[in-house]
């Protein structure tokens, strides 16, 4: 069953000003922003001096070869890497101007906020509504939790196909199905933004169409950060992308991930302004 | 395009090719070695079956109810194994209740809280060395704890009775301490079994971590963690030189008759199963030695494999349930 995408056409040119909502603060437009940012593990330095500005509602893509941190980036926005106990970060992340890494935010409350769907498909090995409701559950939301079970599978298309079977152990779906369930269980909790970290990498072509279709639909509720791989996919969903790489360090015979440029994905795609992004987008590099 | 057929010469080389070989020497050989290893193990186990069944069936068949109820008595006719069995329940009930939760308590923290640092390394080395000590030496400590400093309450506390000394309370909470680190270290590896991506989903979504262990890590490790506690109480029902240094005494004296679950024996003298088949197994009188002790040791094994298959079914539900 095909997903009809009632997306409107995306506006050409990448939307990094964004009017701000009635009732919101008026907002920059911004919803991150990264200073600085360098995360060791021990004592080696994995990515270092990130800087980035990531607007609000719409789709942010790290690109770049394997090893370069953008999953360690990544996993920084909703500190996640607290659970790595060697990982330390250095510098601020900024979002909504509230330090993530102050000692006084706790990031379970962040995570609520801010939701993951990870590389492989993770669902719990519970019935497919206990994974879309545990989320709400813990937060303490309130309210009709079939509605909201509901609510969040029509959002990751895949209500019509587990409609009939809620109650049925979520291990029995397809790859495809189980990963798109793992995005309503992180849209369940009605998170700001969604970090995927390579989500497609598991999934056939047509199951990758599907999620990339319900990122689009999504975006205009969620700001979407996702890490990729694939060139194709960051070309094809994202409106801005931030190249990563890596140097090798002098003293030691380590790799350390750098951002090398961010901007608009037509502009990162069509005229990069360094030589290496333009290497790595026309596949010379990586 | 069409198919070309092969010249004869070459099907015949490559039959020849193929066919080489096939008599793999080595591989048959340790294929029967291995047999012969589960046929040992098999055979020895059966052995021992077939000769208590066959030595206590007489006593099973003719009087089960009455070996079952009765007292030890000096006549081989007349004596059952009542006190033993009830020793045997309550230190199984000793290390359901004190080595079950605190093992898997230990463990979890262990597991799921504790920084990975030098000092937990050493604790975790620890366990498991203390997993090795043998069981006389927990009988020793017993002897010293609860038999002698523990067996009233201090002064300060009013001085009543606590273990009583050489009662089954000390005998039950030395079993449970000799099975803990069984119990944990079991535990733990159930709980290193679980996959971080399960941990992972859960704090995705904004679970802390204590909901994150209540919700998918314990019933994830359950099975495993039940495997281990069967393991740990088939143990516990069967040690029996602590429970000799704590004072079990045989049958004869150990309490009255009396009620299973009375909580007034804890602190009475007692005897457990193991206890009277090792006196049986001594005694002289007709009787005992080859038809009591074996018909004890049935009754023991089925005991055991009873508590043992009620884990198996609680695991069973679980390992459904994921």
């Amino acid at each position: 069953m095909p997903v009809e995408s009632t997306t409107p056409a995306r506006p050409d040119a990448p939307r990094l000003v964004r009017a701000p909502d009635p009732g919101e603060e008026p907002a920059s437009g911004e919803l991150f922003e990264v200073c600085d940012l360098s995360v060791y593990y021990g004592s080696f330095r994995a990515v270092r001096d990130v800087n980035l500005r990531i607007p609000e509602r719409c789709i942010t893509a790290f690109i770049g070869p394997s090893g370069c941190g953008k999953t360690t980036i990544l996993r920084c926005f909703n500190r996640m890497n607290d659970l790595v106990e060697t990982a330390r970060v250095e510098g601020r992340i900024l979002y909504h101007g509230v330090d993530l890494y102050d000692p006084a935010v706790n990031p379970v409350e962040v995570r609520r906020r801010i939701g993951m769907v990870f590389q492989k498909p993770n669902p719990f090995p519970k019935s497919i509504y206990d994974n879309v409701a545990y989320g709400p559950k813990v937060a303490g939301l309130k309210g009709d939790m079939d509605e909201m079970v509901e609510r969040s599978l029509r959002r990751a298309a895949l209500w019509e196909e587990v409609k009939d079977r809620l109650k049925a152990s979520a291990m029995g779906l397809s790859g495809g199905q189980q990963q798109r369930l793992c995005i309503a269980r992180a849209l369940a909790v009605d998170p700001e933004v969604v970090l995927m970290d390579e989500p497609c990498s598991a999934l056939d072509p047509i199951a990758t169409g599907r999620i990339e279709d319900l990122m689009e639909e999504i975006k205009t509720s969620y700001t979407i950060i996702i890490v990729t791989h694939n060139m194709q996919q960051a070309a094809r969903v994202s409106d801005q992308c931030a190249f990563f790489t890596t140097e090798v360090n002098e003293t030691s015979d380590t790799r350390t991930g750098i951002l090398v440029e961010f901007d608009g994905t037509e502009k990162m795609f069509s005229t990069p302004s360094d030589e290496r992004t333009e290497n790595y987008v026309t596949g010379r590099f990586g | 395009m069409a198919a070309v057929a092969p010249h004869p010469r070459t099907a015949e080389l490559v039959r020849a090719r193929l066919e080489q070989g096939k008599l793999d020497v080595a591989g048959t050989l340790f294929r029967w070695l291995l047999v012969g290893t589960l046929a040992l193990s098999v055979g020895v186990l059966a052995v021992l079956l077939i000769d208590v069944v066959t030595g206590g069936w007489g006593v099973l068949s003719s009087r089960l109810v009455d070996f079952l109820t009765s007292a030890d008595r000096t006549s081989a006719e007349e004596a059952g194994v009542f006190q033993g069995l009830r020793g045997t329940f309550w230190i199984g009930v000793f290390t359901v209740v004190l080595a079950f939760p605190v093992g898997i308590g230990a463990a979890i923290y262990l597991e799921e809280y504790a920084p990975r640092s030098r000092f937990t390394r050493i604790i975790d080395i620890n366990i498991r060395n203390l997993a090795g000590v043998p069981s006389v030496v927990y009988g020793i400590l017993g002897l010293a704890i609860f038999v002698k400093t523990l067996a009233s309450l201090p002064d300060w506390l009013g001085g009543g009775p606590l273990t009583g000394g050489r009662t089954v309370m000390s005998g039950g909470i030395i079993i449970a301490i000799l099975v803990l680190p069984i119990v944990i270290i079991t535990s733990a590896e159930a709980i290193r079994a679980v996959p971080d991506s399960i941990r992972e989903a859960g704090f995705g979504v904004g679970a802390t971590r204590w909901e994150v262990v209540r919700s998918h890590v314990l019933p994830y490790a359950l099975p495993g963690i039940l495997t281990g506690t069967v393991l740990a109480l088939a143990r516990a029902l069967g040690e029996a030189a602590p429970l000799i240094l704590v004072g079990a005494v045989q049958g004869r004296l150990g309490g009255g008759p009396g009620s299973l679950v009375d909580l007034g024996q804890l602190q009475e003298r007692f005897t457990a199963m193991p206890i009277m088949i090792t006196n049986w197994s001594g005694e002289f009188a007709e009787g005992f030695q080859d038809e009591l002790a074996p018909a004890a040791i049935v009754v023991l094994l089925v005991f055991v494999f009873l508590a043992n298959g009620t884990a198996i079914l609680l695991r069973n539900r679980y390992a459904k349930r994921r």
